[in-house]
């Protein structure tokens, strides 16, 4: 569903503030992974999520979607095929507009936006429902703006509007570590939800080794740009956190893991 | 008592200042799009409102037909705008240098189209829509009542415009551009596209002035963004509490500009120097702009907050 050939990326080349952020990445996914991604800081987790969702062109390498060549393709127009949740709770909606504004605004990802009428009656019930099954209380505040939201509400939001359209592939980009515990389980939980009834084809980064383990048929561990450890099925599922730091120290030739790795 | 003695003179200036307000507010409006729903400060306007005035003046001149005049203005208008979108957004220039660059070429655009530094137009040779000398009669063709009409329509049309998919795009992208684009919308094309809504209104402003006033001058924009901006603020202030609907706060924008003019009426009635009107203009913008930065710095409500806290313990 997504390959990611040989990318890699440069930011701030021939300044003192050169980093390479992905170094010849490579990665196939198929139809329906989910994958928990995990890295230190600066592995390049989001890095490569924004190559895919095409933030920026890359510097070298191809990207496909579902056989599509998308390497050349600006942000908004491969946006058809993806969906995404962001970690900062402002990023994936528009606050000034209304909560059924910003579901029409998802439900015409990918689509030609015409001089037809930007919200229909149909629409308005479909999302009335929609909404229910967040059991948020939103179906009654169709109408009510998302700035008045809190953080919480807003990331379910967000994942009803990057999932409503089926996307090919969904990208939750620390969708949670904003949020507090509880809350952060709840949107879990519904991510978890809506991938499975769904069958999408997910990416997940997470600063939650445990998380990592329970969610997802597959797991990713970057550093220095590239993927240092893939696992799937089973093997995957036995996995321990001790097991991730112990790898994660051999990778990064004995370097500690950060802090917020070990306390989480 | 001297004072009253020059206040007697008031009423009889209003209806001037209520339709100076009314065809600025078109203008006004056009700033609203840019500033409040685009989040760009668009200084073209500057430029074209005495566009959207020049092409109104030389086309009746021409013996063209007054509409169709004012079709060619705003279409003048439009191409203003889609060059400081394309100033932006393809050439990567930020927007208000962008709009700074088009005000300042569109000066020797406005002499060029004129071939002089105003060009006046007779009301009694040429079918001029409206004018100020209509502006005490009780008639249709008093240009208060034809200028209603004109934003009545505006809004009309641009409430229905931000209601559909494309305006909706238009919405999000000054909401929130990297959401937008998220969600498949480009930006950079919207933000063109509104640029030149915008103008293309300013200039159908400068065109009924022109109209109106029986001249064209090459330096009658001079300041439009800030009258623009003080409309806005204006209409906000008074009515932003009350009004909600879309319509509703474009016409309040209207509403704002012609409480600009009738104040700048009643300063000069009172003998304030004319010359230094715009000092005053952009003083009463500078303080509007600041009020509500120092709200939020100086006057923070601690009320609101022991209740939050209240709530979450």
């Amino acid at each position: 569903m997504l390959e990611i050939q040989n990318v890699s990326k440069t930011f701030n080349a021939g300044t003192v503030n050169q980093k390479t952020a992905l170094n010849g990445l490579n990665l196939k996914l198929n139809e329906g992974d989910f994958v928990t991604v995990i890295g230190g800081n600066g592995a390049g987790k989001s890095t490569m999520l924004n190559a895919v969702a095409g933030v920026w062109p890359v510097d070298e390498g191809k990207i496909l979607i579902d056989g599509v060549d998308v390497t050349r393709l600006s942000e908004h127009q491969r946006a058809a095929y993806i969906g995404r949740v962001f970690q900062d709770p402002m990023t994936g909606t528009a606050a000034t507009m209304q909560i059924e504004e910003n579901l029409a605004l998802a439900a015409r990802r990918g689509k030609r936006r015409t001089l037809r009428i930007g919200i229909t009656k149909a629409e308005r019930e479909q999302y009335r429902e929609l909404l229910k099954t967040l059991d948020l209380g939103l179906e009654d505040r169709l109408t009510a703006r998302v700035g008045l939201l809190s953080g919480g509400q807003r990331q379910a939001l967000t994942l009803l509007m990057a999932t409503m359209n089926k996307p090919k592939l969904l990208l939750l980009d620390e969708h949670t570590a904003a949020l507090d515990p509880k809350t952060a389980l709840k949107v879990l939980t519904l991510s978890a939800r809506i991938v499975e009834e769904n069958h999408l084809t997910t990416m997940m980064i997470t600063h939650n080794m445990k998380d990592a383990i329970k969610y997802g048929n597959r797991l990713i561990m970057m550093h220095e740009g590239h993927i240092i450890y893939d696992v799937a099925g089973e093997e995957k599922q036995k996995l321990h956190v001790s097991d991730l730091l112990a790898k994660f120290q051999i990778a990064s030739g004995g370097e500690f893991a950060n802090d917020r790795m070990i306390l989480s | 008592m001297e004072i009253i003695a020059r206040l007697a003179n008031l009423p009889g200036a209003l209806p001037g200042a209520c339709a100076q307000g009314l065809i600025w507010g078109i203008m006004a409006i056009g700033v609203y799009l840019t500033y409040r729903i685009l989040d760009v400060a668009d200084l073209t306007v500057d430029g074209s409102f005495g566009t959207g005035g020049a092409v109104c003046v030389m086309c009746l001149l021409s013996g063209m037909n007054v509409w169709a005049a004012l079709l060619v203005a705003v279409l003048a208008g439009l191409a203003t705008g889609l060059v400081t979108g394309l100033l932006h957004t393809f050439m990567g220039i930020p927007a208000i240098l962008a709009g700074i660059l088009t005000q300042l070429a569109l000066y020797s655009i406005n002499l060029k189209i004129m071939g002089k530094a105003n060009q006046s137009i007779n009301v009694d040779k040429y079918g001029l829509l409206i004018s100020l000398r209509w502006v005490k009669e009780f008639a249709l063709h008093n240009p208060i009542i034809m200028v209603i009409l004109a934003t009545a329509v505006v809004i009309g049309v641009l409430y229905w415009f931000f209601g559909t998919e494309l305006g909706c795009g238009i919405r999000a992208t000054g909401s929130n551009p990297a959401m937008s684009r998220a969600q498949g919308i480009n930006t950079n094309f919207n933000i063109v596209l509104g640029l030149a809504v915008s103008n293309a209104l300013v200039a159908l402003s400068g065109a009924l002035l022109s109209q109106y006033q029986g001249f064209a001058d090459v330096g009658m924009g001079r300041g439009a963004i800030v009258i623009g901006l003080a409309a806005v603020i204006i209409g906000e202030a008074v009515f932003s509490r009350i009004f909600h609907n879309f319509a509703l706060k474009l016409a309040s924008v209207s509403i704002g500009a012609i409480i600009y003019y009738i104040v700048i009426q009643l300063v000069l009635t009172l003998g304030f120097d004319a010359n230094l009107l715009k000092l005053l203009s952009a003083s009463v913008v500078a303080v509007f702009l600041a009020v509500p930065y120092w709200k939020g710095k100086y006057f923070s409500k601690p009320v609101k907050k022991a209740k939050e806290d209240a709530k979450n313990a």
